[in-house]
This record gives structure tokens, sequence and C-alpha cells, in this order.
């Protein structure tokens, strides 16, 4: 790579953490990213965790990155994160020198990213699906058209900027030392207006998310109702893994959005897509047409997903789905 | 008390016309594939109309897009919005994201409002960021991932419910605010007869930058920040196996396919 180690600068990452105060999985993903890229650029990864209680989040991630800069904010929790969140690094981000700033690209991370790009008046590239170091900075591969072009972009010349990492799209990996975690105290302003939680409600999740799953069992339209679904969690059930569904099977109320594949849903990267009932119309095939193995089970011939799936069973779900599980079974 | 609300809709190439590509600048080539709102934006925009019907008020489309962007203006306000505001000029073809949220909020700034609101990405730029940032500049409070937006026009707050990894938060801001929509605030409606008739004669004003009082050297294309460099195809997928029989057949196909690629 000509002349890839010539960062004028540190790569960091802004992570996220869940509920339970853990690391989430996509900082993880964006962590190790961000350690590949500085090895390559010759320059230093760094991370920052900015959470009521940063301590778990900030020595899980200092097992990705040389360092970790973990702020305590009290209004990290009680109120919208990414606003907190983003002026708390932001402050920290102005008086250290980015060579680029990372974030995942789920909500947490968009709403992070969008908000700093305002506040250091920084340009972003969005929902990169892989990123490499070249002349001097992040070369950003980004799948555009439905999945039917990849381009690749970059900062011009002397800027530096943000950008956001598609989940699923990098294997987690720790390094083989232990980053240095120091505590800051919380600095700069909270200028922004800052938005109340003024209510948490907990709704019954999927067992396994979709996002997180090696293998996913999706229904559509043909599953026909929220009764047809049990077989589909069957399936999964068997397989190991998570449940997922169209818009229609959503609109239709037989499942929850949050397991929704597709444009307006998640993108999914399992290494097994086994379809039952779905079509595989343009803007659900954008969610889900990169999984390793994409099998589909319809009695059209000609649905669109004989156009991408790697094997077609043209019949009947419910039978088919029903022999599955037995022959599934005797192998197992 | 009635609601103003501004709803951010940009025109984007029409997804399921799979008719998208990339001019010899590297820029999207427009003429290639029919227009159509962006679908997340036909969400917050059916949502803003169930706003103003249950409150009373007016909805604006706002877009900064080339001048076809008026034709795709009309099906939003087919469907109920009252008038459109659409910035456009020359200077602005080949603007980066940084650009399209200046833009957008120095539009906002000459625009009064109870409510703004955008959608959760784009189809064709899947970005998900100029909410938020415009949010910043406007100082405005900030709601995300929206499924559900339930003003108090008196109270002069709104509450939105945003979704979370384990179910709902439930948030509070004084308006004015930004809200960014999801899918599940509802199916768009279809525009009526009447509407699209009705959509012929509304208001639709055109700004210029210089009308924004903004500078190509700041904003637009020369002031892009960011570059395409390449371009690529993805990895072809190999060809489809189709298999009719039994469903035994079916069944065992599939699992001979999962052993041999170790997935069972
Ligand atoms: C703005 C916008 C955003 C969208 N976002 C998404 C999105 O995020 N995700 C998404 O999924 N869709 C999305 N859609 C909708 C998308 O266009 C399709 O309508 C949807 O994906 C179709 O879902 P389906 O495959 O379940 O249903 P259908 O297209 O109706 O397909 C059902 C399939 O099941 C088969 N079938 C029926 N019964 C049986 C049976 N007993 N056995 C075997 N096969 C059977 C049929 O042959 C058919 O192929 C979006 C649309 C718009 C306009
Ligand atoms: N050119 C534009 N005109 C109007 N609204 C836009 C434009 N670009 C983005 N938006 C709004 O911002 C949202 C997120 O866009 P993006 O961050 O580009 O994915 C969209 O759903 C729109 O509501």
């Amino acid at each position: 790579m000509a002349g890839a180690k010539d960062a004028k600068g540190t790569i960091w990452v802004v992570a996220e953490t869940n509920a339970d105060g853990s690391l989430a999985k996509s900082s993880t993903e964006v962590a190790t990213l961000a350690r590949t890229l500085a090895e390559a650029a010759g320059a230093s990864a760094a991370g920052i965790v900015i959470a009521a209680d940063p301590k778990a989040a900030a020595a899980e991630l200092a097992g990705y990155v040389a360092r970790v800069v973990a702020v305590a904010e009290p209004k990290a929790a009680g109120y919208a994160w990414a606003q907190v969140a983003a002026q708390r690094a932001a402050a920290i981000l102005a008086s250290e020198s980015p060579a680029v700033i990372l974030t995942g690209a789920g909500p947490d991370g968009r709403d992070v990213a969008g908000t700093l790009s305002a506040l250091l008046e920084r340009p972003v590239l969005v929902n990169a699906t892989a990123v490499a170091w070249k002349d001097g900075g992040p070369s950003v591969e980004m799948s555009v058209f439905g999945g039917k072009l990849i381009t690749t972009s970059a900062f011009v010349d002397g800027e530096w900027g943000i950008v956001t990492v598609r989940p699923n799209v990098v294997t987690a990996e720790e390094a083989g030392s232990k980053g240095k975690v120091e505590t800051q105290a919380p600095a700069g302003d909270l200028d922004l207006p800052l938005v109340k939680v003024v209510d948490q409600i907990t709704e019954a999740a999927a067992a396994l998310p979709i996002e997180e799953a090696r293998v996913i069992v999706a229904g559509g339209r043909g599953v026909g109702g929220p009764d047809g679904f049990a077989l589909v969690r069957e399936i999964a059930a068997v397989l190991g893994g998570a449940v997922g569904a169209t818009r229609a099977a959503v609109d239709s109320g037989w499942i929850p959005y949050n397991q929704q594949i597709g444009q307006t849903g998640k993108i999914v990267k399992p290494q097994l897509y086994l379809a039952l009932g779905i079509s595989g119309a343009i803007q659900h095939k954008v969610g889900m047409q990169t999984a390793g193995t994409i099998i589909g089970i319809n009695r059209d011939p000609d649905a669109p997903i004989a156009e991408f799936a790697d094997l077609v069973v043209v019949g009947d779900l419910f039978e088919v789905g029903k022999a599955l599980l037995a022959e599934l079974k005797s192998r197992a | 008390m009635p609601l103003r609300i501004v709803v951010l809709t940009k025109p984007v190439p029409d997804p399921a016309a799979a008719a998208e590509r990339l001019g010899a600048d590297g820029r999207l080539d427009r003429a290639a594939s029919p227009a159509v709102i962006n679908g997340n934006d036909e969400y917050t925009l059916e949502a803003s109309l169930k706003l103003v019907e249950a409150h009373g008020g007016e909805v604006t489309l706002l877009s900064m897009a080339p001048p076809s962007g008026l034709e795709t203006m009309r099906k939003g306000l087919a469907m109920g919005a009252h008038r459109g505001v659409l910035v456009t000029d020359p200077a602005l073809a080949g603007s980066d994201q940084g650009s399209t949220i200046q833009v957008l909020a120095a539009a906002l700034r000459g625009l009064e409002y109870d409510l703004v609101l955008a959608g959760f990405d784009t189809s064709d730029g899947v970005g998900g960021v100029v909410g938020a940032a415009i949010a910043s500049l406007l100082k405005l409070p900030y709601l995300s991932s929206a499924a559900k937006i339930e003003p108090d026009p008196d109270a002069g707050t709104v509450r939105v419910r945003r979704i979370s990894p384990t179910g709902f938060d439930l948030l509070e801001a004084p308006m004015p605010a930004l809200i960014v929509g999801t899918q599940l605030l509802g199916e768009p409606r279809y525009p009526s007869l009447k509407g699209i008739m009705a959509a012929r004669s509304k208001e639709v004003v055109t700004k210029s930058l210089a009308d924004l009082e903004l500078d190509a050297k700041v904003v637009g294309g020369a002031a892009s920040r960011s570059k395409v460099t390449g371009t690529t195809k993805p990895p072809a997928r190999g060809a489809t196996t189709v298999v009719r029989g039994t469903p035994e057949e079916g069944a065992k196909a599939i699992a001979d396919l999962l052993a041999s690629r170790r997935l069972i």
C-alpha cells in the first residue's frame, strides 16, 4: 500500500454500551477496525466511553485499543444518550489530533456521528462495509444501489472526518495486549438541549437478536399468520438461529418490527439465511443479500429470490418445512 | 393550538426500478432512474399528516434537490402536505452530507415550525446522520428512532417513543424539536384523486444558495470534503439450484447443502 504509514494522528472510536454497562457488540467490531487501521497507518488507536458508569465497557474496550478515555457522566443515563456523549466526546477530541473518528452505523452510532460532525464541523462517510488505509486516510467502501455496486470514497486532501461502520462487516478480535484506561472528568459544556427519558418500556425481546445471529430463519407473507411463525421458530431453534421477517409479515402484526430485515428494517449478514414464503423483493434483498448461504422455500419458482438464492425449493413451505424438521432431527 | 410541521423529504432513485447508475463523473446519474420520495420520509410525512388532522396546523415539505425534485414533491403535496420549499441550485450538484446539512439548516432558519421531521435514513445514501447534525446546528432538542410522536401543543412539549434494543424509551422535550421517524409511525397513505388535483395549485417556493445567503465556496459540489475514488462490482453469487419434487426431496436438498457447507 503506497503511502500507507503516514497517519497524522490517532484513530479514535466513540464506543456504545449495552443497558447492563457492557461494551456494545458493534463497538467491539469498530474498535477492531480502528486497531487494524492504526497498524496499517503506523498510528495508534484509542477509544472513548461516555456512560453513567463507564468502568466495565472501558475495561472491555481496552482489550481492543491501546488507549481508552472513560468519562463518568451521570447525564448519560436519564437523557437521550447520543447528544450527551457526542458533546463530551467532542471536548476530548478537540484537544487531540484525530486522523479519523469511527462509530457504529446503528441508531446510536449514527446519532453520535451526526452530532459530532456538526460540533466538530467535520465531514462524514457513512455505512462503511469495509475500510482500508490509503494515501494517508481512510478508504471507505459502501454498498450502493441496492447492493449492485460498491463505491470507494475518501476525504479530500487535507481533511479528516468521521466514518460510520455497518454492523457485522468486521469480525471483532481482541488485541494481544491490554490498553490503558484513563478516567477523565466530564469536560466541555452541554450546550445542546438535552432530551429527558421519562420512562423505559421493556418488551419481550426476541430470544436472539437477528443482528448477531449466525443463522437466520425468516418468514414472509407466505407464512400466512402468527401461527405460521411457530414453524419458522421451530426450524430456527433446531438450527440454533434467530427469527427474521419481511415488512409484509411485520405490517400484518405477525412479528415485531425489530425482527424486520430490509431497507427500512435491519441489515444482516448471517452465514445462513433460510427464507420461508418470502418473494425476495428488492427492499428485502438489500437487508440480507450478503448472507453466506441463501435458501428459499417458495411455491412460486419465479419469485425474485430465485435470482439470488443458492438453493430454492419449490413447494409449500409448511410441507417442506415439516419435512426439513424431520430431516434435521434424523441427522442430529 | 395548531402544529406547524416541516418534513424533510429527499427525492431518491426508486429502489424498485433498480435502474440506478453512476455517471462518468462518479455522481448519481439522476436521469437514469425514476425518482420517488425516500421511503423513510413517507413514514414521517404520514405521521405529520395524522398529527395536523388531529391538532390542526400545516405541513411543509423541505427538499434539497435538482429542479426535477419539484415533480417528486408534488406527490407529497398530493398526499396532503400543504406547501413545499425546494432548495435547488446548480452549485449544489455533488454536495457531500456536510453541505446537505448546512443547506437544510439554513432553509429551516427561514421557516417557522414546532416540529421538524426527518427520516431514519435515505435508501440511496443510507447515512442517517442528517437529522442529528441539523438538530445540533439549530440547537433543537433531538428525538430519534421514533415509533410514535405525541405532541402536546398546549403545553408546548412533545413525547416520542424511541425504539430501544429492549423495547422503548419514552422521551420528552419542549417544542420546537427535531424528530427522526421510523416505519413504525405507520403505513403511508396513497394520494387520492382529489389530492392529486389539489397538489397542482399548492405553493412550492424555490430557493437558491443566494436566497439562503450561502456561499458556493462553503457548500455544494465545489466545497465537498469527500470524494468517490472508485467503484467495483460486488462478487457475483453462484448459480441458483432449483429443486422441485416431494417435500422430502426438498428437505433433503436443503439438509445436504447445509451439511456440505458445514452449517449443520
Ligand atoms: C419504502 C419501502 C420500504 C420497504 N422496506 C422493506 C423492508 O425493510 N423489508 C421488507 O421485507 N420489505 C420492505 N418493503 C416491502 C417490499 O417491497 C415487499 O413488499 C415485501 O418484502 C414482501 O414481503 P414478502 O416476501 O413476505 O411477501 P410477498 O412479496 O407477498 O411474497 C410472499 C411469497 O410467499 C410465497 N408463498 C405464499 N404462500 C406460500 C406457501 N404456502 N408456501 C410457499 N411459498 C408461499 C409466494 O409465492 C410469494 O413469493 C418495503 C417497501 C417500501 C415501499
Ligand atoms: N437532500 C435532502 N433533502 C431533504 N431532506 C433530506 C435530504 N437529505 C437527507 N434528508 C433528510 O435526512 C434524512 C436522513 O438522510 P441521510 O442522513 O442522508 O440518510 C432523510 O430521511 C431526510 O428526511
